[in-house]
């Protein structure tokens, strides 16, 4: 039962996310991409980083290693699967999951804490939580608004896909709580089994409580 | 084989808010430039020795297809040329 925290070049929320991870209680270790996904892998971990200098687009070159191929394939036998900013990019380019993370409408870089609100309770990364619980996490990336045709978006309401939105301390989806333009606020998405989940923010940069922050511990647990 | 060049164009689909190509609108108005709209886009030449020009287009557009275009948020086209 260990969960693989997969490495590529330019990863760097890796070995913090092995380090929350185990603070819940979950075994993890770290994965080279290029070695392929231990047959007894528990879990996956896209982590947070800058894969291959986002060149072309956030999380497109790693989407392309090999890796994935297993990822997917696992995945879809009900493998859970966490992609984690970078790795909700890659997790999106790669097809895990619907949508894309693109430029902030700010255009800016943005390293802050944001307020979520869970919309939905009923999977393993929300288990912790309530339905409309707000809980606060880190952000800290350029391309995390979250794109998609309004049509798809309405099916992925319709399905309860939706994880996380972008709220204020009291749970208010507004435009001014909604820190990179998403549409419809949206932080974090499921893929087509809810044991797939991609988000901008960062619950292992919030799990330690020696820096203060537990909020995302509960994502965690769902490796549990 | 004959030489080509195929040049693969990227752009955001009509609609998709584009913050990059807005900060450069408003750099040149400050530069005192009056325009109307700015659009950016992603160019690629690639050079193919292929058969004919049908199947440089066919290669090129399985590119953008699989990688240069994101096709949630991009179109994209493809022009051929033969190359010197």
């Amino acid at each position: 039962m260990t969960v693989s925290v997969v490495r590529f070049g330019g990863s760097n929320c890796d070995r913090d996310a092995v380090r929350a991870l185990e603070d819940v209680g979950v075994d993890a270790e770290l994965v080279w991409h290029e070695d392929g996904l231990p047959a007894e892998s528990s879990g996956v971990v896209l982590p947070g980083g800058f894969s291959y200098g986002d060149y072309l687009r956030a999380g497109a070159m790693a989407a392309q290693s090999p890796i994935l191929d297993d990822v997917r394939e696992r995945a879809s036998e009900g493998l859970p699967v966490l992609g984690v900013c970078n790795g909700a990019q890659i997790g999106c380019e790669a097809k895990l999951t619907p949508g894309a993370f693109t430029t902030n409408a700010s255009a800016r870089f943005q390293c802050e804490h944001v307020h979520v609100r869970v919309e939905n309770a009923d999977t393993p990364w929300t288990a912790a939580y309530d339905e409309g619980d707000v809980v606060t996490l880190p952000i800290a990336h350029g391309e995390g608004r979250f794109e998609i045709t309004e049509e798809r978006y309405d099916e992925l309401v319709d399905a309860d896909r939706v994880l996380l939105r972008y709220c204020d301390e009291d749970g208010n989806v507004t435009d001014a709580a909604n820190p990179n333009g998403s549409r419809g606020a949206v932080a974090g998405i499921l893929g087509e089994r809810e044991t797939v989940a991609v988000m901008m923010p960062h619950p292992e940069r919030a799990a330690l409580p020696e820096l203060g922050l537990t909020d995302g511990r509960g994502v965690l647990e769902a490796f549990a | 084989m004959t030489a080509y060049t195929a040049t693969v164009t990227v752009r955001l689909k009509r609609g998709v808010l584009d913050p990059e190509a807005e900060t450069t609108q408003r750099a040149l108005e400050r530069l005192g430039f009056e325009l109307a709209d700015l659009r950016s886009t992603d160019r690629f030449e690639i050079d193919l020795d292929v058969a004919d020009e049908e199947t440089a287009a066919d290669r090129a557009g399985e590119m953008a297809e699989r990688l240069l275009a994101n096709p949630t948020i991009h179109d994209y086209d493809v022009a051929v040329e033969e190359r010197e």
